[in-house]
């Protein structure tokens, strides 16, 4: 299949464009009402989060494993899956024809990866919410001021938006679900393991190398300095500005990677 | 109908790698006609649909929508038109209405504005009462009937399809080209559409007959009949080749063979009838006559059988057909 390049229209000036946030929202709003229609996706979200919680509460009590420690690990992998299954909807968007109605309506590419990543953010949060909500009602060891939890979940929010971003960039070339898979076990679940949610940051050699390099440490850091007790805070061995602004770079290099990608008209957009 | 055209294509080519799918097309379409761009798979038509579309960039040529520059004036270029696709760019997990609704925002409608089109859309197209269903719950009929809702919404200029009627019984067809002759007359839209299908094409204004990658001919209906010139005779028989050879050579008539029958174009096909009877008696296995068909147009101007890759006169030709999709 031929790869040639042409610049995208929205380099192009024109005076006709339609207004793009409410393409955005539109978008968007897609995005919630057909994870809502999908009675398996909603029973899915809202049952891996109480899993998880039931489990993880269980099997860390009963081992006297550090709670603490390992949740905002756990919290990261939510929003990781989310974010990215549901990003996989975009394979199916162009498979089933409706992306091709987007591509050529009058907007610029970016309202639709920004309405694509926006709702797929919703989605994470919305699971992600459920099990902070459920930890901090029901751990000690979890139980954040109102600062904390504030500032949690927007780390949360920036951490979701890198995580959508990332799948989006993946997906948007894909041609299946399969080769989908494929990417999740040998790229994302490594970048899960080595994101300090399992391994401290303290473990050397190459592995701390990775673990400090990963973007996604930096938020799983920052979660996890905002979610501990104030009574338990054991401090960071990250500086907290670093966790936001590693976090904050990459949901933007990783935004800009969606813009980038979306908006190169290839021959294969007719897929 | 208007002197001046909804589209112009200028030495239109386009390229898939090596294979060339579009070959220094021209032509111009008028404001306000119905205009089908025939060809079997492979023609090129798809292709060409894609480029107006702007789903794929346009490689070399021009192509101009109401003065619009295809390249430099995307915007203004697709907010003139509707599109609508063969494989539905509906969401069919959401409703009628929420389809349309989605839609319209993508075109830049909103508010009051938006849900007054929407009604009027729905109403217009029977829809109405299925607002509320999901599209997955409908047939290909009434979700191709979804699909013009959305694409006419804007109240684009220039309507485009792409082989509107795959899926479609005769009903929901019939019911389709009601509405794209409605929508010329009555709000002046150009509609531009392929197909595969010569009895649709037949009641376009215009039909573009294409061929691998080629335009063939360019006419009305009617004039691209006559162009066949009188009936179209038939003739079964055990050795074609022989048989076409001797009319050639004893009548002096242009004869070909096609499929394994001979076939000929004449004025007074009922004189060519007795005449070839009467010279060939033991030779007819049957005999048929009749008015050209879009058919023997599509042959007439490309050399070719519509349905098969095949040359006329029985050559095999082993050029790559177009895969679809």
């Amino acid at each position: 299949m031929a790869t040639e390049l042409v610049s995208g229209i929205e380099s192009v000036s024109s005076t006709r464009t339609v207004p793009p946030w409410p393409v955005v929202g539109t978008l968007c709003q897609r995005e919630l009402v057909r994870f809502f229609r999908q009675g398996n996706r909603v029973f899915g979200a809202l049952g891996q989060p109480i899993i998880f919680w039931f489990l993880f509460g269980a099997g860390l009590s009963s081992s006297k494993l550090d709670y603490a420690y390992f949740f905002p690990g756990t919290l990261v992998m939510i929003l990781l899956f989310t974010a990215i299954f549901a990003t996989i909807s975009i394979i199916e968007d162009r498979r089933e024809g409706f992306l091709q109605g987007v591509l050529v309506a009058p907007i610029p590419r970016w309202t639709m990866v920004l309405g694509k990543v926006l709702g797929g953010t919703a989605i994470a949060m919305l699971q992600g919410l459920i099990f902070l909500v459920l930890g901090w009602l029901t751990v000690k060891e979890v139980s954040p001021g109102f600062a904390g939890l504030i500032g949690a979940i927007l780390l949360m929010f920036v951490v979701s938006v890198a995580l959508t971003a990332l799948g989006f960039v993946i997906a948007w070339r894909m041609d299946s679900t399969q080769g989908f898979h494929a990417i999740m076990s040998v790229l994302l679940f490594p970048m899960w393991l080595l994101s300090g949610a399992f391994f401290p940051l303290s473990v050397g050699g190459w592995l701390g190398w990775i673990i400090h390099i990963n973007p996604l440490t930096y938020g799983v850091a920052g979660l996890r300095y905002y979610l501990q007790s104030a009574s338990s805070a054991a401090g960071n061995p990250l500086p907290m500005w670093i966790c936001w602004a590693v976090s904050l770079f990459f949901a933007a290099v990783m935004l800009a990677a969606c813009w980038w990608i979306a908006g190169k008209r290839t021959t294969r957009d007719m897929l | 109908m208007s002197t001046s055209p909804a589209v112009e294509i200028i030495h239109l080519a386009h390229r898939y790698g090596e294979r060339e799918a579009i070959h220094d097309l021209t032509m111009s379409i008028s404001e306000r006609e119905i205009f089908a761009i025939l060809g079997p798979n492979g023609s090129g038509k798809t292709t060409l649909f894609r480029v107006l579309s702007t789903l794929i960039p346009l490689q070399q040529g021009e192509v101009r929508i109401f003065g619009c520059d295809l390249r430099r004036e995307g915007f203004a270029v697709r907010s003139e038109m509707g599109v609508v696709f063969q494989a539905p760019s509906i969401d069919k997990k959401l409703t009628v209405m929420e389809n349309v609704v989605h839609h319209g925002r993508l075109y830049g409608l909103s508010g009051a504005d938006l849900r007054t089109r929407a009604d009027e859309m729905l109403a217009r197209l029977g829809l109405a009462d299925r607002r509320r269903e999901l599209v997955e719950r409908l047939s290909g009929g009434l979700r191709r009937r979804v699909e013009l809702a959305t694409g006419m919404l804007h109240r684009p200029r220039l309507l485009i399809l792409d082989e509107p009627s795959t899926g479609l019984d005769p009903g929901a067809r019939s019911d389709l080209w009601q509405y794209l002759e409605q929508i010329r007359d009555a709000n002046g839209v150009t509609v531009v559409l392929t197909t595969h299908l010569l009895e649709e094409a037949q009641r376009a204004d215009r039909i573009a007959i294409m061929h691998r990658g080629e335009l063939n001919a360019l006419d009305t209906p009617s004039a691209l009949q006559a162009a066949v010139g009188g009936d179209a005779i038939t003739i079964r028989t055990s050795d074609p080749v022989q048989l076409s050879a001797d009319i050639q050579q004893q009548l002096n008539a242009h004869a070909r063979v096609i499929d394994g029958s001979v076939r000929l174009e004449q004025a007074n096909g009922s004189q060519w009838i007795s005449r070839l009877v009467e010279r060939f008696p033991d030779r007819i296995e049957s005999i048929t006559l009749g008015k050209p068909t879009l058919e023997d147009v599509f042959i007439h101007f490309t050399g070719h059988r519509f349905w098969s890759d095949g040359d006329v006169e029985g050559e095999p030709v082993g050029n790559g057909r177009k895969k679809k999709h």
